[in-house]
């Protein structure tokens, strides 16, 4: 298959690298792909697929038996193995932290192997908490003290503290339980945004593959590609039965992630806590002193003042320019049967559940595929 | 018949008389270790004291116990009973750890499932902890019994008859032969003894397979 | 009977002097510290080998367990008559003894140090490596830091056996506590037999406890504290 090739520059370069066991089984055969500098470049593929095999051959805790691997434009079999690994970052699924070591001496472990001066070890250690959230007295402690997702930061906080330019993550957030998993991903997308570092991860969810990756290469049994390409091509193009199969059978839905569209956004009239609902309207919607929206109310369930008491919650907000996935939750999920849109969260104006399936319907889709909405 | 100055008759007796001494300490002990060591986890401030006392008993040294135990049962310096009574003693202090943390290493949800069928906590120990525990209990008694058949042979010092005695025998008439004898007759026996106990275990555990036991 | 124990232990006179209480237990103290420095200086290398490398787990399972099925006593004759010949004055009765608790101790120290290093986290160990640590850093950094409580309860255990053992090297003419035990046996003496199993009690006691405080001092507190 030949490598895809894209604007930008590449960090990380697999050249029909191969990895042949002593007993002749083939975890990884012939892979090639590029990992796009400052972007996320996410490995996903069923157990035994070589998808963690793939990872560690780029920092060579695994060696590979053919092929190539550049770093930053140097070929890695050239490098000292230690001196190769201190300059990429490393996190892995249950974090790997040291339970001997406070969370400060944790982070500072890079920093101590490059010899970095005390002082600027122990600053850049307390920056990168920071970056992650678990600034001030957190550093003292010791792994065993915290919460499995705290751990998790600190284990990427420990990764950032050399100021690698490459990251390798494996699993990051599999161990995770979900809710705290989806706050870490949003975290760990906006940390990734602004340091820009080049990240290759290994996941065995497409889900969190399609919400972080930039680039998605997936493998199947026996370690082959099936397929490198961007997460709404991988979408709207699956190569073959395999992808379609792994990508599941819901990825219409998922594909409205990726698609902008003029929805008609109809202007709202809201009213505040201790007003009376609008007599002509069945719903209001009832915002705060910030316009923010913080429920509806029923015309015919409410008598006198609108107090706490009679908002329904519930219903997720679209942003003004947010994708058709977004617009449909925020439709399908409103008590009033009217979405929400807001604009850096305040209220815009409502839109009509029918009018975004119309546009979904309308807009260009994969084919043979089967959309929210539709039946099949 | 002799073999190296050992008379082999004395030999099979001194054996005989070392397996018993070794021996039935072996399962005295064990049958008095498995209340201790329940009613270490079944009360839980007794946990600490009682295995602390347990494991202080290993300190006294084996000679002491041999000749202090005389004074303390009113038997005679000779009597076989000082040194089952001591080794007993033994036993008991390594294996009421063992089966203290054999009753704990059985999972919770088992334990918790055999108490929501009704289970007392008696008809539980015997029908549910200790069977699973029996891995962790067998490791513990292989240990005893090789530190048993050796600390035995102490007992040739105050004179009671096992393989020991060849070791004072030699070493009186400046000979090598019989303290070789004396020490491979043990080795043969701990590892006897090692044998049995990991048979009677994988015969009692037959649904742990060779790949996920020990 | 417990009394005129406590009698004999409280006699002035059964503590001074060159064959004094004071004197045996430093003997004794001696000769248990020469073991177990000897015991470590073998098993703790093998055992960090082992645990670091994975290799040669069998020769230290069986170790373990050969080595606690020698009696003691037979070894202690052994050496005697060997070195008996070849050795002068005290050593060769002293050498004998000290190889007899080096054989002792080897087995609890060996267990202790390899369990330790191979019961380390393997996502630790994993983290540690794809970090850049060499392999001596991961060793020393790593590994040992998060092996030392089970190297500790390896190190009290053979040190409560050598002392409790250490009482045979009287059998051979040695000092130490074990002279109360075979002097008091020889004359029939039976409070100066229960004072001097009880002092070998008490000394293995206070060690222990000493072992327990450097322990505590030497083990990061990450290690046995929890949220």
């Amino acid at each position: 298959m030949p490598t895809v090739r894209y604007m930008v520059s590449c960090m990380i370069r697999l050249e029909g690298v191969t990895k042949r066991y002593a007993d002749g089984t083939v975890a990884v055969d012939n892979l090639s792909f590029e990992a796009p500098e400052g972007k996320i470049t996410v490995l996903v593929g069923p157990s035994g697929c070589g998808k963690t095999t793939s990872l560690r051959m780029i920092n060579r805790m695994i060696e590979p038996t053919e092929g190539k691997i550049f770093v930053d434009g140097k070929d890695a079999s050239s490098l000292k193995p230690a001196e190769l690994r201190r300059s990429i970052g490393y996190v892995i699924q249950h974090a790997g932290l040291f339970p001997h070591r406070t969370v400060l001496s944790n982070v500072q472990t890079v920093p101590n192997l490059l010899k970095w001066d005390k002082k600027r070890a122990k600053d850049r250690a307390m920056e990168v908490l920071e970056l992650v959230g678990l600034g001030g007295d957190f550093a003292k402690r010791y792994p065993g003290q915290l919460s499995g997702g705290q751990q998790q930061r600190v284990g990427v906080a420990r990764a950032l503290a050399g100021d690698p330019t490459v990251m390798l993550m494996d699993e990051p957030f599999s161990a995770i339980d979900p809710v705290v998993r989806e706050v870490l991903q949003d975290e760990f997308l906006s940390l990734q945004e602004r340091l820009g570092t080049t990240i290759v991860m290994v996941t065995h969810d497409i889900d969190e593959a399609i919400k972080l990756g930039h680039r998605i290469a997936v493998l199947r049994e026996g370690g082959t590609l099936a397929q490198f390409s961007s997460p709404d091509d991988l979408l709207a193009h699956p190569n073959d039965d395999f992808v379609a199969g792994f990508v599941g059978r819901d990825r219409g839905y998922r594909a409205l992630s990726f698609q902008r569209a003029e929805v008609p956004i109809y202007p709202a009239q809201p009213v505040e806590l201790g007003d009376r609902p609008l007599p002509d309207e069945e719903w209001s919607i009832v915002v705060d002193a910030n316009r923010h929206p913080i429920g509806w109310v029923e015309r015919d369930a409410v008598e006198g003042p609108i107090s706490q008491s009679d908002l329904q919650l519930g219903g997720t907000l679209a942003e003004e320019h947010g994708s058709l996935r977004g617009f449909l939750d925020a439709a399908l999920s409103s008590p009033s049967g009217r979405g929400v849109v807001v604009n850096e969260g305040r209220l815009v104006g409502t839109l009509r559940p029918q009018e975004v399936l119309q546009i979904i319907r309308k807009a260009p889709r994969p084919s043979g595929d089967t959309i929210a909405g539709d039946s099949e | 018949m002799r073999l190296w100055g050992v008379d082999l008759g004395e030999l099979i007796e001194l054996t005989l008389d070392h397996i018993y001494l070794a021996g039935v300490p072996l399962i005295v002990g064990l049958l008095l270790a498995i209340p201790l060591g329940w009613l270490a986890v079944q009360r839980k401030w007794l946990y600490g004291p009682l295995l602390a006392a347990t494991g202080l008993m290993y300190t006294i040294p084996s000679l002491a116990l041999f000749i202090i135990l005389p004074g303390i049962l009113g038997t005679q310096i000779l009597d076989p009973l000082n040194v089952l009574v001591a080794m007993t003693v033994y036993t008991i202090a390594l294996l009421t750890r063992t089966v203290a943390d054999a009753l704990q290493s059985v999972p919770d949800h088992v334990k918790q499932a055999a108490t929501a069928m009704g289970y007392s906590p008696l008809r539980r120990l015997f029908a549910v902890d200790l069977p699973l525990g029996v891995p962790v209990i067998a490791a513990g008694m292989r240990v005893a019994a090789v530190s048993n058949v050796s600390i035995v042979s102490v007992a040739a010092l105050v004179g009671v008859s096992q393989l020991g005695i060849l070791f004072t025998a030699g070493f009186n008439r400046n000979a090598m032969g019989p303290i070789l004898i004396g020490v491979v007759a043990c080795l043969i026996l701990a590892t006897l003894f090692d044998a049995i106990i990991l048979s009677v275990s994988k015969a009692l555990t037959p649904w742990q397979t060779s790949r996920s036991g020990s | 009977m417990i009394s005129s124990v406590f009698d004999w232990l409280s006699t002035p006179a059964n503590w001074e002097g060159d064959r004094g209480i004071i004197s045996q237990t430093l003997t004794h103290l001696e000769y248990s510290l020469i073991a177990l420095v000897c015991a470590a200086l073998i098993a703790v290398p093998m055992g960090l080998y082992i645990g670091h490398t994975g290799r040669g787990r069998v020769v230290a399972v069986s170790i373990a367990g050969g080595f606690r099925a020698i009696p003691s006593l037979g070894v202690l004759f052994i050496a005697v008559l060997l070195l008996l010949p070849r050795l002068r004055g005290e050593l060769a009765f002293a050498l004998p003894s000290l190889i007899v608790l080096v054989i002792l101790a080897i087995p609890p120290i060996l267990s202790g140090v390899y369990a330790g290093i191979a019961e380390v986290d393997p996502a630790a160990r994993d983290a540690a490596k794809g970090m850049g640590m060499t392999g001596s850093q991961v060793l020393w950094q790593v590994e040992v830091p998060n092996a030392l409580p089970l190297m500790f309860s390896g190190m009290r255990s053979a040190m409560l056996q050598i002392i409790a053992t250490a009482t045979i090297a009287a059998v051979v003419g040695l000092g130490g506590l074990g002279r109360f035990l075979i002097d008091g046996q020889a004359t029939r003496d039976y409070d100066e037999m229960a004072g001097g199993a009880l002092l070998v009690a008490a000394l293995a006691l206070l060690v222990d406890f000493v072992f327990g405080l450097v322990q505590r001092f030497v083990v990061s507190p990450g290690l046995t504290k929890t949220a």
